[in-house]
């Protein structure tokens, strides 16, 4: 039963962590409750149909499959991340004379509740088919009804009083600085996501490593560790990465810092916008 | 449109590179069996990209993982899986079964 809920917890940690960002992210928009539970459910579909498709997966792309479908997601997410940060610099910025943050948040709902639904379900969806395909496997290998539910249930408890824990603890940043706060925070975890997805494709043979070991810090904190494990899910720490991982970080966490400022500063108020000439067909194009 | 193929044209010639000289890799076998890695110890030559087989004979699904290594590859049941790895520095690099961490062990000796 312990190990089945060790697994368990591992993986529903890394899906609680995500979502427990966004949701801090997210704060105070309306319906937000529905959207999260949607992209959960969500996710626990998309999971049982991996599971099941496991095997076709598996043979697509001359066996590269999985590495292929998961950087796929893995980007689709960074993408998710990175507009609603982008989106919400512009619209955070434009409201900040007339309301408080709070308000600002809510005004940005479109992005907010699209960006819940589909990296909440993500998230689920990825960490989720993995935990599938071991509750088969161990369902097969003839462990009792009672020691596998017993499992999951502690698996999935602690693991989402983990996310519990970093959502509550969030909260109690001071409203002056909380938007700031967590809009880097998902500037990190995008990054992060980058990084993991090209780490897929090096895995795969699908694009170049660019040195496979560029340097090496698991003497001072492993991958394997909880907190080296924490950390990679959070900023995405890696103790040895490829220099292709190395580029997928810091072009994403380069395009978010300039697209955030690029456009929270294109747009400070109505009148001066008016006012202002045409804009360069660069900066047009990142809208 | 001339900004698309600027970012798209090098990965596509670094895809194009790296599928044409992936035949050509040195190829390392492990087989799980009753959730045990057979060979426990793998030894592979430092400096050199391979590729690593995994097959599972078993009839449960494994997870090919090794935080060393910074891979995780599903293994279904009686199938194999591919994972490439290096070129590598010498060294040794635990990898593990995800799903049978208290069985499925071993090492990767990198000289």
């Amino acid at each position: 039963m312990l190990g089945v809920a060790l697994l368990v917890f591992r993986e529903v940690m890394e899906a609680a962590l995500i979502v427990s960002i966004v949701c801090a992210a997210t704060r105070g928009v309306a319906r937000r409750g529905w959207f999260v539970t949607a992209g959960i459910g969500l996710g626990v579909a998309g999971a049982l149909l991996v599971a099941m498709g496991a095997d076709l997966i598996a043979r697509f792309a001359s066996g590269s499959g999985q590495e292929i479908f998961n950087a796929c997601v893995l980007l689709f997410a960074v993408v998710m991340i990175g507009w609603h940060v982008v989106w919400m610099s512009k619209h955070g910025r434009e409201s900040a004379q007339h309301m408080d943050a709070i308000g600002s948040a809510v005004r940005v709902g479109s992005s907010s509740l699209t960006l819940l639904l589909a990296v909440v379900a993500i998230a689920v969806l990825r960490e989720g088919s993995e935990v599938v395909l071991f509750i088969y496997g161990m369902a097969i290998g003839g462990i009792g009804a009672a020691g596998l539910t017993g499992g999951i249930a502690l698996g999935v408890g602690s693991g989402a009083l983990l996310g519990f824990a970093l959502y509550f603890g969030l909260l109690r940043i001071p409203m002056k600085h909380f938007f700031k706060v967590t809009n880097w925070m998902l500037v990190l975890l995008a990054s992060g996501l980058a990084s993991t997805a090209a780490r897929f494709l090096v895995q795969g043979n699908l694009l170049p490593s660019w040195g496979s070991q560029v340097w090496d810090t698991s003497w001072l904190l492993s991958n394997g560790s909880l907190a080296g494990q924490t950390l990679g899910i959070l900023i995405g720490y890696d103790a040895s990465p490829t220099g292709l991982q190395f580029v997928f970080y810091a072009t994403t966490l380069l395009l978010l810092v300039v697209g955030m400022q690029r456009v929270g500063r294109a747009s400070p108020s109505p009148a001066s916008r008016m006012r202002s000439q045409p804009p360069d067909p660069t900066t047009e194009s990142l809208r | 449109m001339r900004h698309v193929l600027f970012f798209t044209a090098p990965v596509l010639l670094a895809l194009a590179a790296s599928t044409a000289v992936a035949r050509d890799l040195p190829e390392y076998k492990l087989v799980i069996k009753n959730h045990i890695y057979q060979p426990s110890e793998l030894k592979v030559p430092a400096g050199v990209k391979f590729k690593l087989i995994v097959h599972n004979e078993d009839a449960t699904p494994e997870e090919f993982e090794s935080t060393d290594l910074n891979r995780e590859k599903i293994v279904l049941p009686k199938s194999s899986s591919l994972v490439y790895l290096g070129p590598l520095r010498a060294g040794h690099y635990k990898f593990f079964g995800d799903f049978h961490p208290d069985t499925a062990q071993g090492r990767l000796i990198v000289e």
